[in-house]
């Protein structure tokens, strides 16, 4: 499957970053790709508890919503959800998100997988094994010539 | 017109053959290549290469051209380049949250220094 991993370090202390993850009000204030406001931020931060965000996409002036249920809460070290597209894009189906704090001498090391991810066209077709292919072809321009692993992740590091 | 979704998933189902990644990976390595020599490194034969080439090209992951008797094989990166483009958009969706989020729980604990927690 095909996944994303981030890595932020954050000058504030893990407990905030859970807040900051977890609750409507944190939510609010970061969820979306640009500086387009959120819009609608619910969030019931306990397992099998739901939440849901709308925000507005400076980019293309759209209003994008997207969904699921926390997974696994363990504060202040662990968020797991499920994420779903709502309105905006066609549904991909549902994915993972799994955010890990570690504490860091500067503050919190947050670590950000997002996994299952499934494009469009290819989770209505259920043709067999072409996620593995993105991660080889992540793999193959990566590497610019080699096309071997399956199991390649994109991975970016901030701050 | 073949929409990008369909080209999407047409150079991912391309890509799924380890066959025709390693064809892909030669051509990496030159600028184009005839068939006879794209086989060479492979136990299959001629016709089972062409089959592949066949899938490649209407990915258009390659292009043949034909001088003489010999057909040249090129890579074409453009169908590599949106199937990037898809992950990416993920990418920079998150990117930009968590840069926010930062930005947000770093004011969150300067607030709780001066209020002294």
């Amino acid at each position: 499957m095909t996944s994303l991993t981030l890595v932020r370090r954050i000058r504030a202390r893990p407990q905030i970053v859970f807040d900051a993850v977890t609750t409507a009000e944190g939510i609010a204030h970061w969820w979306g790709p640009d500086a387009g406001p959120v819009l609608v931020a619910e969030s019931d931060p306990r397992v099998g508890g739901r939440y849901r965000v709308r925000f507005l996409r400076m980019l293309d002036s759209t209003e994008y919503e997207s969904s699921g249920e926390f997974l696994e809460i363990v504060p202040p070290e662990r968020v797991v959800m499920s994420w779903r597209w709502k309105g905006g894009v066609p549904d991909p189906g549902e994915s993972r998100v799994e955010i890990t704090l570690k504490t860091v001498p500067e503050g919190t090391e947050l670590t950000f997988v997002h996994s299952q991810l499934r494009d469009e066209e290819a989770s209505r077709s259920h043709e067999e094994g072409w996620s593995g292919a993105l991660d080889k072809l992540e793999a193959y321009l990566a590497a610019g010539t080699k096309v071997v692993g399956p199991t390649s992740h994109h991975q970016s590091e901030g701050r | 017109m073949v929409n990008s979704q369909e080209r999407l998933a047409r150079t991912f189902m391309a890509l799924v053959d380890p066959t025709r990644r390693a064809i892909l990976a030669q051509l990496e390595r030159r600028d184009g290549a005839s068939i006879s020599e794209l086989a060479k490194p492979f136990t299959i034969r001629l016709p089972a290469v062409m089959k592949h080439l066949d899938v490649l090209a209407k990915a258009g992951l390659v292009t043949r051209s034909k001088s003489g008797r010999t057909v040249t094989v090129r890579l074409r990166a453009q169908p590599m380049r949106e199937a990037m483009e898809w992950l990416r958009r993920y990418e920079r969706f998150w990117s930009g949250s968590l840069d926010r989020l930062t930005s947000y729980a770093e004011s969150k604990e300067a607030e709780a220094r001066r209020k002294g927690r």
